[in-house]
């Protein structure tokens, strides 16, 4: 009898154990989603002009045809672009089109463009730490970001001098190319070292080496039109069209999509090689496409943002612990809402901290990523 | 033939078509454990990993259930072996359960999600082992017994006709060694899973084996049961054991006899000795024992350290010349040590008490 009661209440508290998870699990998730909405509102009515949010949702229901003819002007502006209207200088044009303009044609692109980049980004930086087994790994650190960037700015130069208009897909194109060099370099170096601290200080170098070039190049390469390539070879949101927008989001969540279908192998992988193995993972494939999915969403973020640093790194840290989990299934979602929220704060703090000057999205981002990695590694230490 | 339910034909293991071990051919039935001993660096883990697949075999093929497992795909091998390896995981943020449950892989959908009937075996496999009440911590944070033990459970949850361990209780202590093959035994007689392991502890291969294979240099030198293995000079030979020695009896090692003529003699007997000879030949004095009857608990220590064992055979009274030779070398010797009392001996402890009055005069 007391042994039936025993068991009766062994279950109960493993069932609300679970119940407790779960109910972590959604809380989590609802807040990060608050989150996300709430900053996105914020970052379109904050900034060096403060949008009432009335006049914000008066721009963007009634501002759709408007908001449409806007869209057919700037598509052939390229991907530099929107930066050329800045903020609050439209003297002569009426406030409530200037709203319009400025939450349609600039804020709500780059606040779209900041939740998406800082989800593929930290779901690129996941994928790596998982693949690597390292907790410190990123696109960023690994000089992943940084080849992307080389390739880019060098097509970029290029294109400058033939007078060839560069599209977004092609940027993604060179900056994937960049990426899967650099991804090739870190995987030679990983084959070579065994501690996962070397594997680190060896992408720091390729990025090191890949920065000095671009900066070779971008020097070298210096007129009026490099201006924004040199912005933008520092990261940034600023100057993001619907157009780079829509491509973004195709690719990044083409790609988050393939990721999530990888959930379960992943997990798999969480043991180790030899074990992913002897429950059947087909571990080359496996590691390929894991290579290919990450290398895709960091140069898609690079290609329109320039190397932003940290947020790989700090984001699925922060995650991990907020969820108590590092289950993939959950993960991947939850690094994607989590790099969102990460990157609509600084980029917040980027734009309105010394207004009218922006800050570089890096320095934002580091300042509140890197405390993350060093609290990462002292935790490390001490287990 | 047909009886056997796994057997290797002709399999030669090596790395990049380099063989180590060449024409293994082992056979084993359900419910049987097999285990590899041999020195280190022979090959043990090569074979190991080749029956798993994680390295292709040079040559030959390996027989599960009468099939040739090159023709069995990924997810089909995954539910006929499951593993035990070496390499020490590590996880972050992930409970044993979760770890435990990992072995569920091959079973679940596409998303890896437990069903009802996945979370039983899981439970009913953490039971087994006992460690039903770790579920919920981290594995991170357990002891190295415990995380063994995980990983037998992980293992066996994937419902493995075959189960391959690669030295699963090196990190282990006594008393971990021992609940852990306690339970592997239990999951072969329960279960009908059939064993290959690798050990590097000679005295539990030879308690928890059906059949032992020894791996020495580039072959099998010798498969069968444990009786047929374990044979007085059998395993120095396997080790190519120099230094000290190795009682197959008892499994257990003395290290090397000190070198030069008997200083001391030891009066030793009813097991009495074995301690003094150990103590004697850590401060490095060689020494001279008796009288021993050969089936005392003392003889083999004694044959191990001593550098002169005067001995008679089991049974039989003791002879003059035996009397003789102690009486000798106690006269040669500096001093005399009784390990037991000449009471205890009776009529030969007086003996020996006269020879050493007289030795002193």
């Amino acid at each position: 009898m007391m042994e039936h009661d025993r068991k009766v209440r062994d279950k109960r508290i493993t069932k609300s154990g679970q119940m407790l998870n779960y109910g972590r699990y959604g809380t989590a998730f609802f807040a990060l989603a608050v989150l996300a909405l709430l900053l996105l509102a914020v970052n379109v009515c904050v900034g060096s002009v403060n949008i009432p949010v009335r006049a914000v949702m008066e721009a963007i229901s009634g501002g759709k045809m408007s908001g449409g003819e806007l869209l057919g002007e700037k598509l052939s502006g390229g991907v530099m672009s929107g930066q050329n209207l800045s903020e609050g200088n439209g003297s002569g044009v009426g406030t409530v089109s200037l709203y319009a303009d400025i939450v349609l044609q600039i804020r709500l692109p780059r606040a779209l463009a900041a939740a998406i980049l800082g989800g593929g980004l930290a779901l690129s930086g996941y994928l790596l730490q998982t693949f690597f087994h390292n907790p410190i790994a990123g696109p960023f650190i690994l000089g992943i970001s940084s080849g992307a960037k080389l390739v880019v700015a060098l097509m970029l130069v290029a294109a400058l001098k033939a007078a060839v208009s560069v599209s977004s897909v092609m940027m993604i194109a060179a900056a994937f190319a960049g990426a899967m060099i650099s991804m090739g370099l870190v995987l030679l170096m990983s084959r070579a070292v065994e501690r996962m601290s070397m594997l680190i200080v060896s992408g720091v170098m390729i990025g090191y080496i890949c920065s000095a070039a671009t900066d070779f190049v971008v020097t070298f390469a210096d007129d009026a039109d490099i201006v924004n390539l040199h912005n933008w070879s520092k990261g940034s949101f600023s100057g993001i069209s619907w157009d780079n927008v829509a491509v973004m989001a195709a690719v990044i969540f083409a790609a988050s999509f393939f990721t999530f279908l990888m959930a379960k192998p992943m997990s798999a992988w969480q043991l180790g090689e030899a074990y992913a193995r002897s429950v059947g993972l087909n571990v080359r494939l496996f590691g390929a496409l894991l290579v290919l999915l990450s290398s895709v969403l960091s140069a898609c973020v690079t290609a329109f943002a320039g190397p932003v640093s940290f947020v790989g790194i700090a984001v699925p840290q922060l995650v991990k612990r907020l969820f108590g989990t590092a289950r993939p299934i959950l993960m991947i979602p939850a690094c994607f809402l989590g790099g969102a929220v990460f990157c609509l704060f600084c980029d917040l703090i980027a734009r309105v901290l010394f207004a009218p000057t922006e800050l570089g999205i890096s320095t934002v981002t580091a300042i509140f990523g890197a405390p993350v990695v060093i609290a990462v590694l002292l935790r490390r230490r001490r287990a | 033939m047909e009886e056997y339910f796994f057997n290797t034909k002709g399999l030669t293991v090596g790395y990049d078509g380099v063989p180590v071990v060449r024409d293994i051919e082992l056979s084993l039935k359900k419910g049987e454990i097999l285990t590899l001993i041999g020195p280190n660096g022979a090959g043990k883990t090569t074979i190991l990993k080749s029956i798993i697949r994680q390295l292709e075999p040079v040559a030959g093929s390996v027989w599960l259930d009468g099939r040739d497992m090159a023709g069995m795909s990924g997810s089909e091998r995954s539910k006929t072996i499951s593993v035990v390896l070496t390499e020490r995981l590590r996880t972050e943020l992930m409970t044993c359960g979760e770890v435990v449950a990992m072995g569920r892989y091959p079973y679940t959908g596409r998303f890896g999600l437990l069903a009802e009937g996945d979370r039983k075996i899981v439970r009913e496999a953490m039971e087994l082992v006992q460690i039903a009440d770790l579920a919920d911590r981290d594995f991170g944070k357990i002891s190295d017994g415990q995380k063994q033990r995980v990983m037998l459970a992980r293992a066996i949850c994937q419902e493995p006709d075959l189960l391959v361990l690669d030295e699963p209780t090196s990190f282990l202590d006594v008393r971990y060694k021992l609940e852990f093959l306690s339970v592997l035994q239990q999951l072969c007689r329960r279960r009908r899973v059939a064993v290959v392991m690798s050990l590097h502890e000679l005295d539990l291969a030879e308690r928890v084996s059906d059949r032992i294979a020894c791996v020495m240099e580039d072959r099998i030198d010798r498969f069968g049961t444990p009786e047929e293995i374990f044979v007085p000079g059998y395993i120095p030979e396997l080790y190519g054991i120099r230094a000290g020695s190795y009682d197959g009896l008892s499994g257990s090692v003395e290290l090397a006899a000190p070198a030069g003529a008997p200083e001391v003699f030891v009066v030793a007997g009813n097991g009495r000795g074995t301690s003094v000879f150990r103590r004697l030949q850590r401060e490095g004095v060689p020494f001279a024992t008796g009288i021993l009857w050969e089936n005392d608990i003392d003889y083999p220590a004694a044959r191990a350290l001593a550098a002169e064992v005067v001995s008679v055979k089991p049974f039989t009274l003791v002879s003059e010349t035996a009397l003789l030779r102690a009486r000798e070398l106690m006269g040669s010797c500096r001093e005399v040590i009784w390990a037991i009392r000449p009471e205890e001996l009776g009529e030969l402890g007086a003996k020996l008490s006269a020879f050493e009055e007289y030795k002193n005069k």
